[in-house]
């Protein structure tokens, strides 16, 4: 078989515990994002737009709708006889077995993947970030510059450098300086959370690290660093297009939000870098004779009779006459009766929200979303304030 | 029971030639996403049957594109599956010209399959039928062949050509009759049937000696004797294509949710090819009412009581009225489009304005710029 030049290990194991409601029973990489998709399906469709057709997504927490809706891998056109999409996660061996401590600990849980494709590099994803990447363009780089590791760098507000690792490098893009979430940041540079590395390095680096009881067995706070000391080559690879974590509430609402208006800051109409993702045979949408859809965007199987401005709705979603949806993130199948008003909502999927309720206000803000959690049902005249988490226990 | 089945994808073709100018009545584009075939195929799959012989005869390459290997049905399989059955020409022999000769065409294809019976079916039928019912009803009689048939009120002066079946008491099939003078309401040939797969095989075998050209003619009308013919009342939504003005009045029937309900959501879902378009986006300037809207569409413009195909962009300032705008359709600012059937591609230059009637919707074939 044919050495592949390039494997995907694909980090899908968070729990992400400040999404609060919308984590409750599902990971977060197959959390509902931008109405037809789930966040985990940005990173799958960039590995297939870039040629790489082995992933390993490495799950945890909750995996049951994540490993669910990978499936075959079909949507992602992975479902290939050499390679494919493959979920990994911790399993019991003869010599014992444990969680995934960390995120270098995953990956070195499963080296037996990495040995059996035997690829020349290995690109490591987080799958929690919404971006279109070329990563064939980042892998040409990390092998013209023979990396022992490549780092891709986004340029993020000063203000906000310290909530990432943030690094420095010379004019050949040698990095010279890492830091994981430093209080005062030398640099703007951000990592993404993606890295390339030589197979056999990282194996290396993986099994020196697993050695050292004190780490963390982290790739930002241990393997990076300590790499950089030892004086391997680590270079950067700068990403200029849209990038953004939505492991928040607010982030998570503001990437929604980024679709909308007239040039929205991702785009997913490119023909030659399409998000695919799994979906339900259902009908077109239809807006009736009361509906009004104002800067937003829906998909397939929406019945929309109620008012919709400057909202993402998806799939299936029922929003009755008289009901006014603004600022808000409806995801699938939920149902909203009439007369109902969401202001800074989210509400997760197949949530049930009877006449006459009233779900955040205009006054809000991104900062104060109220969250419905999935499968919950808001009984007929109720008020959620702004801010307000419901879950359904 | 295992049951193969057999679907004809030309047969009405020149019932609508508009649409099938550069295509087969099957992948004829309907309700927003979907292709004709796709409701036939849809049914099939929702009711058991894994294995599908699509017969075709001409102008099938855009069927084959959206087909591809069956696998948005689920039909691409290992045992069975998807199969298109092109014509099968010997030498300077034209191609086939009736239902008989076009199933006679395929016998390759029944002879090696094991199926006990044969689903057949146009695929000029929208709707949402369970064809194991109509199996386990064909068992049950231990009919040669079932025919599937609706009761219909034919309004005066509708001079179409359809079968008319009348049974007895027992729900076996008395006298069938082919014409265009039928009134009143009347049992209708919804061109779908269960048949035995060998009985099926002994007729074609036998046709020259019983003297059999047409399968309506002379195995149902002049069979009814002979075999066992029985029928089957099919009483859910039901709307046969086979004319221009009859494709516009059902597609715009689906603005009416009950319809819609009906066809899509009482029984098995209707699959179609995934085409992974980004969501639908509507902007300040755009207003929809009353229509159905496909994903990829972008609407600054108004659009009432019409029906967008996918990547449908209307921009500001132009109007869709009662218009069926096919895949990739632009309509440019300050437009006005009015009972408009509009082919994938075709583009609407700015302020033009073009309009039909409901009884004669104004066609722009494929690739149009007006």
């Amino acid at each position: 078989m044919k050495k592949k030049k390039c494997v995907a290990m694909l980090l899908a194991g968070g729990q992400g515990t400040r999404l609060y409601a919308l984590t409750a029973g599902i990971a977060k990489p197959a959390v509902s994002f931008g109405s037809k998709y789930r966040i985990i399906d940005f990173t799958l469709s960039n590995c297939t737009n870039s040629g790489i057709d082995t992933v390993g997504v490495l799950t945890q927490y909750e995996p049951l709708i994540l490993n669910e809706y990978i499936g075959s891998g079909e949507p992602w056109d992975l479902d290939r006889a050499n390679g494919g999409v493959h979920t990994l996660s911790p399993y019991q061996a003869k010599a014992g077995g444990e969680w995934y401590k960390g995120t270098a600990n995953a990956i070195y849980q499963n080296i037996h993947f990495l040995n059996k494709y035997d690829s020349e590099n290995v690109l490591i994803l987080s799958g929690d970030h919404i971006y279109k990447m070329d990563y064939s363009r980042m892998l040409s780089e990390h092998v013209l510059s023979d990396a022992d590791c490549t780092i891709a760098v986004i340029d993020v507000p000063v203000s906000e450098a310290p909530r990432f690792g943030i690094m420095s490098f010379d004019k050949d893009k040698r990095i010279t300086d890492f830091e994981e979430k430093p209080k005062n940041p030398k640099s703007n540079h951000a990592s993404m959370g993606v890295y390339i590395f030589k197979k056999d390095v990282l194996i290396e680096e993986l099994i020196r690290d697993e050695k050292d009881k004190t780490s963390q067995n982290d790739f930002g706070k241990n393997i990076i660093p300590y790499m950089l000391k030892s004086g391997k080559k680590l270079y950067a690879y700068c990403f200029t297009g849209y990038w953004k974590d939505v492991g928040t509430v607010t982030s998570l609402w503001e990437a929604n939000m980024d679709l909308l208006g007239d040039h929205p800051a991702i785009n997913l109409n490119e023909p030659d870098m399409k998000i695919y993702s799994r979906n339900e045979p259902l009908p077109p949408s239809y807006i009736g004779e009361t509906g009004n859809v104002i800067n937003s965007v829906f998909t397939a199987g929406c019945e929309i009779n109620g008012t919709i401005i400057n909202s993402v709705v998806s799939e299936d979603v029922a929003i009755g006459k008289g009901s006014v949806i603004r600022n808000s993130v409806i995801m699938r199948g939920t149902v909203i009766g009439e007369n109902v008003t969401v202001d800074y909502g989210m509400l997760d999927e197949n949530v049930t929200v009877e006449d006459d309720v009233v779900i955040g206000d205009q006054n809000s803000s991104k900062e104060r979303i109220a969250l419905i959690g999935r499968d919950s049902v808001i009984r007929k005249g109720s008020v959620i304030a702004s801010g307000d988490i419901v879950e359904n226990k | 029971m295992k049951t193969l089945g057999v679907i004809f994808s030309n047969i009405h073709d020149k019932e609508i030639n508009e649409l099938t100018a550069t295509r087969t009545l099957a992948s004829v584009p309907y309700a927003g996403r979907y292709r004709l075939i796709d409701f036939v195929l849809s049914n099939m799959v929702n009711s058991g049957i894994y294995k599908v012989g699509i017969i075709t005869k001409y102008n099938y390459q855009s069927l084959m594109e959206h087909i591809g290997s069956g696998k948005s049905w689920d039909l691409s399989r290992k045992n069975g599956g998807l199969t298109i059955l092109p014509p099968y020409g010997r030498d300077s022999a034209a191609v086939y010209s009736s239902r008989f000769e076009a199933i006679s065409n395929c016998a390759y294809y029944l002879r090696e399959a094991t199926e006990t019976y044969v689903v057949m079916s146009d695929c000029d039928n929208v709707c949402n039928i369970d064809f194991s019912k109509v199996l386990s009803y064909h068992i049950e009689k231990h009919a040669d062949i079932t025919v599937v048939y609706r009761r219909k009120q034919l309004e005066e002066g509708d001079k179409k050509v359809r079968t008319k079946l009348e049974l007895d008491s027992g729900g076996r099939v008395r006298k069938v009759i082919t014409g265009n003078k039928h009134s009143g309401t009347v049992n209708v040939f919804t061109n779908m049937l269960v048949v035995n797969r060998k009985f099926l095989l002994s007729i074609i075998d036998n046709a020259d000696e019983l003297g059999y050209k047409s399968f309506s003619r002379d195995v149902l009308i002049r069979g009814v004797d002979d075999y066992n013919i029985y029928g089957y009342e099919y009483t859910g939504y039901f709307a046969s294509i086979d004319t221009m003005a009859n494709y516009y009045k059902h597609s715009l029937q689906l603005l009416d949710k009950s319809t819609r309900d009906q066809l899509f959501r009482s029984g098995g879902a209707i699959y179609t090819k995934v085409r992974d378009s980004a969501p639908c986006k509507i902007d300040d300037t755009g207003s929809v009412k009353n229509s159905l809207v496909a994903d990829g569409c972008v609407i600054e413009g108004e659009v009432e009581n019409s029906i967008l195909f996918r990547g449908v962009k209307i921009a500001k300032g132009a109007h869709v009225k009662g218009s069926i705008l096919f895949n990739n359709v632009l309509v440019d600012s300050g437009s006005y489009v009015n009972c408009v059937i509009a082919d994938k591609f075709s583009h609407i230059l700015e302020s033009r304005t073009l309009s039909g009637h409901e009884t004669r919707p104004y066609f722009l074939p494929k690739n149009t710029i007006v």
